[in-house]
């Protein structure tokens, strides 16, 4: 800060204040209705206050859901989401781990090529290609799996790249003194290069968790079973049912489907902001 | 491309190191790429019994076709509306959050965690706060003689769609706006304050200018953002309505593909859908490197 400007300085923080409010608004109003009971959300004007109704209320969603809708008790979705999302995590820094390895550390003929080909899965998000990769999930039988919900999200160029920038930032003495004492190349791998990535492995470790928990079009796409229902994608078929809509039931299930990511954001903060600005993507 | 001076012997073993990768690619990324390519030029009828070859026809009926040409402005929309409206909120907050000191990091805390919210739970919030019969903000709008419903008004339903996704992204615009602030020398600013700047001068002819390539960068990320990862948003809570008021092109794949059974369509714009990724990453790389050079 350049002057010293004691009004200028409260109106910094009113601004922040009504910014954060607005930020917090709709989680707020998604808390509060979750605590209210039947048909108190329906009289008109969301109280301002919680009710009496959390722990029923998110009992009766952990336990056994909705029975309007197809989705199943939430308990059983937050678990298929955490098997997803720890099993994309794991999948995408295991397999850029290797790739990057092998980009920077060895020369072989088609390098160049398969550098590529690696890259251009930048360009082609599921979005875009939706049908014909249905179909390759289903020929391959891949429906209703954690296989089919996992495997074909866990390429990345983006951890790929942020390995390989990593990698060659690693002095060259390492892998020449790794030499001299006789070091294979998967033991330089597993015994220096894996523990000096270890905070760039965690920072992507917490963007990519966000990234598979929150994933919407795939679930929706090769689940037809409820038992592999994501929570993320469960919620939907809670409100699009004609009819009544049990309020203050479908918040309980958004609050416990925006935690587990929310508290990962908060608890590795630091984590998180370097995971972000780093893959820039 | 750059190696180490040193290598590792190679023989199989890098190839089996890429392996798991390649094998992810070609199956799950490069063949269905291919697959739809193939497949605008075809029309199938949606029990797949014939297949004919039509050349380009699929494309130049989706360029006739008036509701693709609606939903292209209707993603110009909601891509622009939900650029400006998050950029420019997270301007405004880091700009006030980087004049602060000690409460700086709380403040950041307390921005920061939307980024976490899966966008098709950012539409059920925004759905349910703006719901024309229990929502809190339609009740607000009510007595200032607004009747919000997002069920038959176009309008409203894009103003939703927009929140939602912009609410969302303000987390990141924040970080890398707060990031490019911060890396703006101090001195600067204190010789234009020295010569009589004003705080707002100071910021266009000093800040913004410097902000530049940080707002080119977020701005390409944001439009890709709008354009591709905002499908939960518009299924869960529009579904494309009403009256195709919502419907992007992401959205407009998958419904006329799985609920409309139009193959080839759906194929064609998948196609078109691709050129547009290409090309904004084109811009998004060439743009990053010039900003290491900036």
């Amino acid at each position: 800060m350049v002057e010293h400007r004691p009004v200028g300085n409260l109106l910094t923080h009113v601004l922040l204040m009504l910014g954060v409010a607005m930020v917090l608004l709709p989680v707020y109003v998604a808390i509060i209705a979750s605590t209210q009971g039947p048909g108190e959300l329906m009289r008109g004007g969301l109280p301002l206050l919680p009710g009496g109704h959390a722990l029923e209320n998110y009992r009766l969603m952990w336990q056994s859901g909705l029975s309007s809708s197809s989705a199943p008790a939430a308990g059983k979705m937050l678990w298929n989401s955490l098997i997803m999302a720890l099993a994309i995590t794991v999948g995408k820094l295991a397999i850029s781990l290797l790739s990057a390895f092998a980009i920077v550390y060895f020369r072989f003929r088609f390098r160049l090529f398969f550098f590529w080909l690696i890259f251009i899965t930048l360009m082609l998000p599921v979005e875009v290609r939706i049908i014909p990769t249905f179909r390759v999930v289903a020929d391959l039988g891949m429906l209703n799996s954690f296989a089919g919900l996992s495997i074909p999200l866990i390429a990345s160029a983006t951890a790929t790249f942020l390995f390989r920038q990593f990698f060659m930032t690693v002095p060259e003495e390492m892998l020449e003194a790794a030499r001299v004492d006789g070091a294979g190349p998967m033991k330089f791998f597993r015994d220096i290069l894996l523990p000096l990535s270890i905070t760039n492995i965690a920072a992507l470790f917490v963007i990519m968790f966000i990234y598979g928990w929150n994933q919407y079009l795939w679930p929706l796409l090769i689940t037809t079973d409820p038992e592999y229902y994501t929570i993320v994608m469960g919620i939907q078929t809670m409100i699009n049912s004609e009819g009544y809509v049990p309020w203050h039931l479908v918040m309980a299930a958004v609050v416990m489907a925006t935690l587990p990511p929310v508290l990962v954001v908060l608890f590795m903060q630091r984590l998180f902001v370097k995971g972000l600005t780093e893959t820039e993507k | 491309m750059q190696t180490k001076r040193m290598t590792l012997p190679g023989g199989w073993l890098p190839y089996a190191l890429l392996a798991p990768q390649v094998i992810v690619t070609l199956i799950f990324f490069i063949w269905p790429a291919g697959q739809a390519f193939y497949q605008a030029l075809l029309r199938e009828d949606p029990f797949g019994l014939s297949r004919t070859f039509v050349g380009l026809d699929n494309f130049a009926r989706l360029f006739n076709d008036p509701l693709y040409l609606n939903s292209m402005s209707v993603t110009a929309v909601f891509a622009i509306g939900t650029t400006l409206l998050s950029m420019s909120m997270a301007l405004l907050m880091a700009m006030a959050v980087n004049r602060l000191i000690r409460s700086r990091h709380a403040y950041t805390t307390l921005l920061v965690w939307p980024y976490a919210v899966a966008p098709a739970i950012a539409g059920v919030l925004w759905w349910f706060i703006f719901h024309p019969s229990i929502g809190i903000l339609p009740y607000m709008l009510d007595m200032l003689g607004y009747r919000w419903n997002h069920r038959t008004s176009g309008t409203d339903a894009m103003l939703l769609v927009i929140f939602a996704a912009a609410w969302k992204q303000i987390a990141y615009n924040f970080l890398f706006f707060l990031a490019g602030l911060q890396s703006i020398p101090q001195s600067l600013i204190e010789a234009a304050a020295i010569d009589g700047a004003s705080p707002f001068k100071r910021f266009w002819s000093i800040v913004f200018p410097l902000l530049a390539p940080t707002t080119f960068f977020l701005m390409v990320v944001n439009v890709v953002y709008a354009m591709f990862d905002t499908f939960g948003v518009i299924h869960a809570t529009t579904q494309g309505g009403p009256a195709q008021a919502t419907n992007i092109l992401v959205y407009k794949v998958y419904a006329d593909g799985f609920v409309g059974m139009n193959l080839g369509s759906s194929a064609a714009q998948s196609v078109v859908l691709m050129a547009i990724v290409v090309a904004l990453t084109v811009v998004q790389f060439r743009f990053i490197e010039r900003r290491v050079n900036y």
